[in-house]
């Protein structure tokens, strides 16, 4: 039952967000690298947002502010990574001009038309993840294009921004921020809504993501480069999807989300077809706890245990709903459960459609619904648990999303998770609360700027590729593979130091991509091997004092601990030579010698295991079995 | 074309269309104009070799609204009445996002829609006296700010709040607690070190908490309420003549100097806690006194390395009547200003001795210089800060004849603008390298 995405009238459109590797923040003079250690007991600041009733934009502003209302939001300072320009204590210093320098240049390779001068806007965030409450953003450039086989895709505009806090933690329903990330500087690359299926998204992503790495300029990782989603399809509404790290699932979230929008609309159609109306759901919260008082539920009796109590809520007309499956793993109570937890800070909903389950009985369930007065073949109930204020936030946001259901797909702001699926963030914010940064003078873009800019344009990957293929010989999969891996740029450098008969540009890009990968499936912390660590174990290859085995050996191990020396791994590792390697091996085999030959069809390995004992990293694998194998047979035959 | 005109600038085969807004004090000036895209972008197009038409005329109403009333008014949840003297500053700015313009002025309805919390404590009324920016302050706005608050003690309101600039704040602080004592309910001023325009302002902390103080609080004296740390957690209440803008812009930039702060109003229960147990008690009514004079004609002036006599005998021929001197140490200046001190003081200028350490206290008669300056008519100003001591001559000098009246005031202990003892725990720590 695959979808047919020009039938249900697919529009996707992508925001790129990549983190630009320049020395210092984008309004500060803090270094752009995130602290690493423990956040226990680094300095802490504590606030509240709030917004003007008056200043929501389109959002219900009532519901806005109530969302904001006492939310705590905890920010950690790491000393060094943070001043008091993160802390929205100080003004923003200017602009950072090696940033618009490398922004200048990407716009350049999208053939964008580059603004005369450029102005910071305040764009209003209240979810905490800017100390100030609004993320500073400037249009660097306005349109362009990028090719695509399924149709040229338009971009709309090129932003520099600044990152927002990294989000570590949640502590008793106040959300807790590390400030080292706020004010990285990063691309944000928006196109218009011209792609059309979950596999263009993909390819366009993709090929976006390239030309941003082919400046040098930007960040490597997990976390540098974010994308954001914005899916619609006929009859669906335009749903944000934020934060998608993994460009391999991309595809994976726009089908999801197109599944999530269809089924919706046919969730509204059965809903109508029931004849029940939005009036009939109504947000009477009823105290049930009666009901539970001897329950056998270990999630109820602890929970009664700390004093709490379970409320309900009836959704008439509506059982057997709330399990209908509206992404992989997720049902239509599941997107209920987003709702009651992001506004209520409950920990989750329980409902009829799962029950009896979570060691609630059927007489607990026959009692719920004769207490609450519902007809238990055609009404569904959702119940939270804990103190009542909370409950009943919780229960109005179930109600409120119950009530959407009656038109289809809400608006809202999604965010990925792992498996490509999809869960509720928050209300989208209006387009219009946009403000001037008044505290930054603009910047009139000059000659200097755009010369300076020229050092950061992307070449054509189309080029690239063809070069990987002609000028270096290396096959359509690995050109590939190289264009995809983040190492890719470290191939032209290091082609241009080693390129002879040991060292080849083949095996660099096989070491750069299939190696490392292989390292990185093995849980190797890849990221600590540094460039010079490959040219240095790429020239003890050349000087013939490292085999191929041992330079993957070598990266292996310095990886997994990077304050080892180099030197001395490699010495651990120096190739033995052949005569050395025919001692070891006969040696072997004479000491095995009675054993070999009443196993003779494992005589092979055998020798093999012990050899490579010895031997591994030390001379290349393909050596010792030819030996053995030749040796072997001269004991055998 | 004029700002708020929705307009097109086609230029090397693109399209721009956007609202054209007012260019800022900073943009370039020659060619630039300024367009506000639908997603709500500003970005600055250059008009050469550009096409240039207006779609739609006052696409969007520019120019803040000038209106202008003495007073606005939102009723309440309680019976209390607070009165919000509105001077300007940061406290009041908001930019509108449509046009960028920086709307300087407060009603009772723009604070209940950013502290919609407000409401619970009272009903609000707005007094739009000044839109200025704190470093426009002058004694004549202190004067009148002190007949305002006056009239709103006699009239009988429940709560007294001045929002104005932080820069000189507390110069307006030292004021009214010089016009106005025996004081029968405190007077809250209050500002913000970041505009309420900003979802992380911290004016309606400051704010709620200014209200607390004033319906609740048991001290009758001018104090100012403004965050105590750099996280919303609480507010401190400073005594009016003891408190100091430390930072130029950090929320918790007032500190008392010399001194405890009174009290602190501690979030998100808004409860208030005293700190100091020295401090007026409300007064009668009846006991109030007004006295909202001061002089212009008195200057301060910081002692430097190479400070010249020249400064000080300026100001004697141009008939200035007090000098405060922020002196260097204990309080102390260059020998060569001596004789041009000892004509000042001939001359009837009251010559008044602060020190530029912020902390400590004077203290002439340690060496030479301090007791030379002594002799030559120097009044010493213990540890009134140097701000403190200026506004209290100005309002000494206006309002009393008697020179040697006025010299004898000034050191004398009037709202506790002196502080004789000096516990250790009073200096701030600063970072020395202990683990953060």
């Amino acid at each position: 039952m695959g979808i047919d995405y020009n039938d249900v009238g697919l529009q996707v459109g992508l925001e790129i967000h990549q983190q630009l590797d320049t020395s210092s923040k984008l309004f500060c003079s803090c270094p752009t690298k995130l602290f690493e250690g423990p956040d226990e007991e680094l300095a802490k600041v504590e606030r509240y947002l709030r917004i003007g009733r008056s200043e929501t934009g389109e959002v219900d502003p009532a519901a806005l502010y109530e969302y904001m209302k006492g939310k705590k939001i905890i920010y950690l300072a790491p000393k060094g990574h943070v001043c008091t320009v993160e802390l929205d204590e100080e003004p923003p210093h200017e602009l950072n001009k090696e940033a618009l320098s490398v922004a200048l240049g990407i716009s350049l390779g999208f053939k964008s038309k580059i603004v005369d001068e450029v102005y910071v806007m305040r764009k209003i965030v209240v979810d905490g993840s800017n100390t100030t409450g609004f993320q500073r953003t400037a249009i660097i450039a306005l349109g362009g294009e990028l090719f695509d086989e399924e149709g040229t895709v338009r971009i709309q505009t090129i932003c520099l921004e600044e990152d927002a806090a990294r989000r570590v933690r949640d502590l008793d329903g106040s959300a807790v921020y590390n400030l080292d990330r706020l004010g990285i500087p990063l691309i944000e690359i928006s196109t218009a809504p011209d792609i059309r299926s979950p596999e263009q998204t993909l390819r366009v992503a993709s090929r976006i993501g390239l030309m941003l790495r082919l400046t040098g300029k930007v960040k490597r990782g997990i976390g540098t480069i974010r994308q954001d989603i914005n899916v619609s399809i006929k009859g669906g509404s335009k749903v944000e999807i934020k934060g998608v790290q993994n460009l391999e699932i991309i595809d994976k979230v726009v089908e999801y989300e197109v599944m999530r929008q269809l089924t919706l609309l046919r969730l509204r159609d059965e809903i109508l077809s029931r004849g029940i109306s939005r009036d009939d759901i109504e947000d009477k919260f009823l105290d049930v706890t009666e009901v539970f008082k001897e329950s056998k539920s270990r999630l109820i009796v602890n929970n009664l245990r700390e004093g709490n109590k379970v409320y309900a809520c009836v959704l008439k007309g509506f059982k057997g709903l709330l399990k209908v499956e509206v992404q992989p793993g997720r049902r239509f109570g599941t997107e209920l459960a987003d709702y009651a937890r992001e506004w209520g800070g409950v920990s989750g909903i329980i409902h009829t459609d799962e029950l009896p389950g979570y060691g609630i009985s059927v007489d607990e369930v026959k009692r719920l619904y004769s207490l609450l007065g519902a007809d238990e073949g055609r009404d569904a109930v959702v119940m939270v648990i804990g103190p009542e204020g909370k409950c009943t936030r919780s229960l109005n946001a179930v109600v409120s999303r119950v009530k959407e259901a009656f038109i289809g797909v809400p608006k809202e702001t999604r965010v990925a998770n792992d498996d490509g699926t999809t869960r509720y963030m928050r209300p989208q914010p209006g387009a219009a609360r946009m403000y001037p940064e008044t505290d930054i003078p603009p910047v009139r873009i000059d000659e200097n700027l755009i010369r300076e800019a020229m050092k950061y344009v992307p070449r054509d990957p189309n080029a690239v590729y063809e070069e990987l293929l002609t000028k270096y010989s290396l096959s359509h999969e690995l050109s590939k593979q190289l264009l995809r891996s983040p190492y890719m740029l470290y191939f032209f450098d290091l082609v241009k130091e080693f390129s002879d008969d040991v060292v080849t540009p083949q095996y660099i890009a096989s070491l750069l991509t299939i190696h490392l990968k292989g390292l990185k499936s093995e849980g190797i912390p890849i990221e600590n091997i540094t460039f010079d660590v490959i040219k240095y174990v790429l020239s003890m290859l050349r000087s013939g004092s490292l085999s191929k085995d041992g330079v993957i050996e070598v990266l292996r191990e310095y990886a997994s601990d990077p304050k080892k020396s180099i030197n001395d791994l490699a010495k651990r590792y120096v190739k033995k030579d052949l005569d050395e390697v025919t001692r070891v091996i006969s040696k072997i085999v004479e000491s095995n010698r009675d054993e070999l030959i009443k196993k003779k069809d494992r005589a092979f390995n055998i020798v093999m295991g012990l050899a490579m004992k010895d031997l591994r990293g030390k001379v290349d694998g393909k050596v010792v079995a030819d030996l053995v194998r030749k040796l072997l047979d001269e004991l055998l035959r | 074309m004029k700002p708020g005109d929705l307009i097109r600038i086609v230029k090397d085969g693109h399209v721009v269309e956007g609202v054209l807004m007012p260019l800022t004090e900073l943009s370039s000036k020659n060619d630039i104009v300024v367009v506000k895209l639908a997603n709500g972008y500003n970005v600055g197009v250059s008009l050469t070799n550009a096409y240039v038409e207006v779609v739609k005329e006052g696409y969007i109403e520019m120019g803040v609204s000038e209106r202008r009333s003495a007073s606005t008014y939102v009723t309440g949840q309680t019976g209390k009445l607070i009165s919000v003297v509105s001077t300007g500053g940061t406290i009041v700015s908001k930019v509108e996002y449509e046009t960028g313009a920086v709307k300087p002025a407060l009603t009772a309805d723009d604070l209940i829609d950013f502290v919609p919390e407000l409401k619970e404590m009272g009903s609000i009324e707005v007094i739009d006296l000044y839109r200025i920016l704190s470093e426009n302050m002058t004694p004549d706005h202190w004067a009148s700010i002190s007949r305002v608050v006056g009239e709103k003690i006699v009239s009988g309101v429940d709560g007294i709040i001045v929002a104005h600039g932080t820069d000189t704040l507390s110069y307006t602080s030292s004021a009214l607690a010089f016009a106005l004592m025996n004081l029968p309910q405190p007077i809250v001023l209050v500002g913000s070190q970041r505009s309420s325009d900003r979802p992380s302002s911290d004016s309606a902390l400051n704010l709620l908490a200014s209200i607390v103080v004033a319906l609740n609080a048991p001290f009758g004296e001018v104090v100012a309420a403004m965050h105590g740390s750099v996280s919303d957690n609480y507010i401190l209440v400073h005594r009016g003549v003891k408190v100091r803008k430390m930072h130029s812009s950090r929320r918790d930039a007032f500190q008392t100097v010399n001194d405890v702060p009174l009290a602190k109003v501690v979030f998100p229960d808004k409860r208030l806690v005293m700190i100091s147990t020295k401090y007026l008690c409300r007064n009668k009514k009846e006991n109030l006194i007004i006295m909202p004079n001061f002089e212009k004609k008195v200057a301060i002036v910081k002692a430097y390395p190479g400070l010249s006599s020249e400064i000080i005998d300026f100001l004697v021929d141009k008939k200035f009547k007090g000098i405060v001197i922020e002196g260097t140490g204990l309080g102390h200046v260059n020998d060569l200003c001596i004789p041009s001190i000892r004509r000042a003081a001939e001359e009837g200028v009251v010559v008044a001795m602060a020190t530029q350490t912020i902390f400590g206290r004077v203290n002439m008669n340690v060496y030479t210089t301090g007791r030379r300056l002594l002799m030559a008519g120097v009044i010493p100003a213990a540890d009134m800060l140097a701000e403190t001591t200026y506004v209290k001559l100005s309002w000494l000098l206006a309002n009393f004849n008697d020179l040697s009246d006025v010299k004898k005031l000034l050191t004398r202990n009037l709202v506790h603008e002196i502080n004789d003892a000096h516990e250790e725990y009073l200096y701030p720590r600063w970072y020395h390298g202990d683990r953060l």
